[in-house]
């Protein structure tokens, strides 16, 4: 076990997926000699040069219209997207292309690519520099969705996105690149599938589901929570597409309550789609409606501003008040 | 002035815009049979069809006749109600067939989807060109048979594929090509222009091979470009060859131009192949709303398969005979055709679940099971 940064972890589990399968190939702007924005593909270039990293022109769609040409002809090409708000210009290429190829194909042709977005707010960046924009693609068919919320993950789940036969959208919570933690580079793929989730803190009186950036905040709620006397039960999703509804589901039986957090805008969002879906499996075991805790349905606020939308400790902790009809809340509304 | 650069694979390749002495005039097209069915002498192209023999014409005038007969039947049968619609080639045939022809088997096509003609070159079914149209499924053929893509919808995106497949070529140290077609609306597409940026920086072997019919549904040429296309890739780095469309021999020297470059390491080049679409974009649209009828008789002049069969019969090695060999080709061909579409069967409903991921997915084999479930019940009611 060795100590690493979340940015090192995924870079560590780029190289080791790289080096195992000679058909992987990382491409996007700054990722080779730079090493990414982020650093991410630091070094990589070095080693397996030129032409596994490369180098590409300023052209989201160019790069992801490439990607689809390289999938074509056998490689496995990742695709790094400089920022969340830069990904608009890709969007037909992977909507209409990289996520229906396959079913347009009768199966014929896999489209084996990985698309690596650095994304989520709280690092005090300018505009289109702190997205959350993942419902547009779990809202998209064909396509895998995942983030990771830790070192270890980010480094296995990069590991299996890239070893799918699926295309797969990999969310890095940005602002947690500098996390430290310790990482099993010998942890074994299969023991946590790409499509499951995970109870990061057990808990018995009210089921709290995130992902990403969010899973820090969380098991701190968690932490504050236990302080007050509430027992919280933390999930990861980890996946956001598909959704590993049958760990929601056995926590909310047992909990009668749910909250879910993203900093992604709230309507039409994965808060939205979670607490229907757990209402329509567990109506019964639900002891209140569901409570979301999100970001507000705003543009992307200025930096000085993104403390008040992005959900934090607080508003998450006023979330599962509201959940356990404990006091009036802001999410309420009530005096 | 001379300001379109035709640069031919024997010239080094630049940046730089050169001026040929003996190159064309920047809007003159490279013909090689006129429209009166007469051989030019003389154009720089001429050498790369030294080869081609008067009974090989004749293979690509039976080509060319065997596509448009398809390309009516499928008219037909979606004037019938067999097809939802049907994207008409006609006029496009030299272009399509003088292109395709040029190809090698490794050599890998990304189209959009009026390229019936190259498809046929490249070996399809008969029963896989009218599957897409009548709505059975989303493409036919398998790329990886006939080393063509699934024909593009989206207007333009294929360049882009073609791009990232000859990346792919490039690095696997292989001689073959991607090539793309795309037509004259396509070029003001982004995706269009970035593959040209992509094609040009990485010197990839691709031809981005455009047919300029004139007309994007009702919006004439004139509303995506105020110069020739063919002078557009230039400003890419990429030299590029204007040839007269309905001239099949002229087509096909500038595809193996083209190739040749491309195999021996010269990089992209773009072929605006001047032509016109004399029937409607699709089934669906009515030219006679958007353009008149002289503009129509002009080009009709100027068909591909009546300036090919003029030679063919001046040079003395057409036979009648040989015309009704093609005709009975033709309507052999038109016929399976008609009856493999018809006799389509539908696709099970269940089957709509299939193949939108390569893995299994925990929400949609939940949906397939329950849709399944649903329909029994329709069964056991029956």
């Amino acid at each position: 076990m060795q100590s690493m940064t979340f940015g090192r972890a995924i870079n560590a589990g780029l190289h080791k997926a790289m080096e195992n399968d000679p058909k992987v190939i990382l491409m996007g702007e700054d990722v080779g000699k730079l090493g990414g924005v982020f650093r991410i593909t630091d070094g990589l270039q070095d080693h397996f040069g030129a032409n596994r990293v490369v180098d590409t022109p300023l052209a989201e769609a160019g790069i992801m219209g490439s990607a689809v040409g390289l999938a074509y002809r056998g490689y496995r090409p990742v695709v790094e997207i400089q920022f969340d708000g830069f990904i608009y210009p890709a969007f037909d290429q992977i909507v209409c292309q990289v996520a229906k190829l396959h079913y347009r194909t009768q199966g014929r042709v896999h489209m084996p690519i990985t698309i690596r977005v650095p994304f989520g707010g709280g690092i005090g960046s300018p505009e289109h520099h702190s997205e959350s924009p993942e419902a547009y693609f779990t809202h998209t068919s064909g396509l895998r969705v995942v983030s990771p919320s830790t070192p270890q993950d980010a480094y296995v789940l990069i590991q299996q996105a890239i070893a799918s036969n699926d295309p797969v959208l990999y969310f890095e919570p940005k602002r947690r690149y500098h996390v430290k933690r310790e990482v099993d580079e010998a942890m074994e793929l299969g023991a946590l599938p790409m499509g499951s989730g995970r109870v990061v803190v057990p808990g018995s009186d009210v089921t709290l589901v995130t992902y990403g950036p969010l899973v820090p905040t969380a098991m701190d709620a968690a932490e504050a929570g236990a302080e007050d006397g509430i027992s919280i039960e933390v999930i990861d999703l980890r996946s956001l597409a598909p959704i590993d509804y049958s760990l929601i589901e056995a926590s909310v039986r047992k909990t009668g309550r749910l909250v879910v957090s993203h900093e992604a805008s709230q309507t039409g969002g994965l808060g939205a789609e979670i607490a229907t879906t757990i209402t329509e499996r567990c109506f019964e075991y639900l002891e209140a409606a569901p409570v979301r805790v999100t970001g507000f349905d705003i543009p992307y606020p200025p930096s000085k501003l993104e403390s008040h939308h992005l959900p934090d400790l607080d508003r998450i902790l006023d979330g599962v008040d509201l959940a356990l009809g404990r006091r009036a809340t802001l999410l309420g509304q009530k005096g | 002035m001379r300001c379109v650069l035709l640069i031919t694979h024997d010239l080094p390749l630049s940046s730089d815009h050169q001026e040929l002495d003996d190159g064309p005039e920047s809007d003159e097209l490279i013909q090689l049979i006129t429209q009166d069915g007469e051989r030019t002498q003389g154009s720089v192209l001429q050498r790369w069809i030294q080869d081609v023999t008067d009974e090989q014409l004749g293979s690509l005038y039976e080509d060319m006749v065997v596509i448009r007969r398809i390309d009516t039947e499928a008219t037909y049968l979606q004037r019938q109600g067999e097809l939802a619609l049907w994207p008409p080639l006609l006029g496009q045939e030299a272009a399509q067939i003088g292109s395709a022809r040029s190809l090698r088997k490794d050599d890998f096509v990304f189209s959009s989807y009026r390229e019936s003609g190259v498809a046929y070159c490249r070996g399809v079914d008969f029963e896989d060109l009218t599957r897409v149209w009548r709505g059975n499924s989303h493409s036919s053929w398998d790329p990886f048979v006939l080393n063509m893509a699934t024909p593009q919808v989206i207007i333009g995106a294929q360049t882009l594929h073609a791009t990232g497949y000859a990346m792919g070529i490039k690095n696997d140290g292989a001689d073959s090509v991607a090539v793309t077609y795309f037509g004259d609306g396509a070029t003001s597409q982004g995706d269009v222009n970035e593959a040209m940026v992509f094609a040009s920086s990485f010197q990839l072997p691709v031809i981005f091979f455009c047919q300029n019919n004139h007309w994007a549904i009702s919006e004439p040429v004139s509303l995506q470009a105020s110069v020739p296309l063919s002078r557009r890739a230039p400003g890419f780095g990429i030299p590029s060859l204007r040839v007269d469309g309905n001239d099949v021999l002229a087509v096909m020297a500038a595809t193996r131009s083209a190739l040749d470059r491309a195999r021996s390491g010269g990089g992209p080049t773009f072929i605006e192949a001047v032509t016109y679409r004399m029937g409607p974009h699709t089934t669906a649209d009515d030219p006679h709303r958007y353009r008149n009828v002289d503009e129509l008789a002009g080009w009709a002049a100027k068909d591909p398969i009546a300036r090919l069969e003029k030679y063919l019969k001046s040079s003395g090695r057409f036979i009648d005979g040989f015309q009704r060999l093609v005709a009975d080709k033709s309507d052999a061909v038109a016929h399976a055709m008609r009856e493999a579409c018809k006799n389509m069967l539908d696709p099970e409903p269940i089957t709509v679940f299939d193949n939108v991921f390569s893995e299994p997915h925990a929400a949609l084999t939940r949906q397939k099971e329950a849709y399944a479930h649903y329909l029994s019940t329709f069964a056991a009611a029956e």
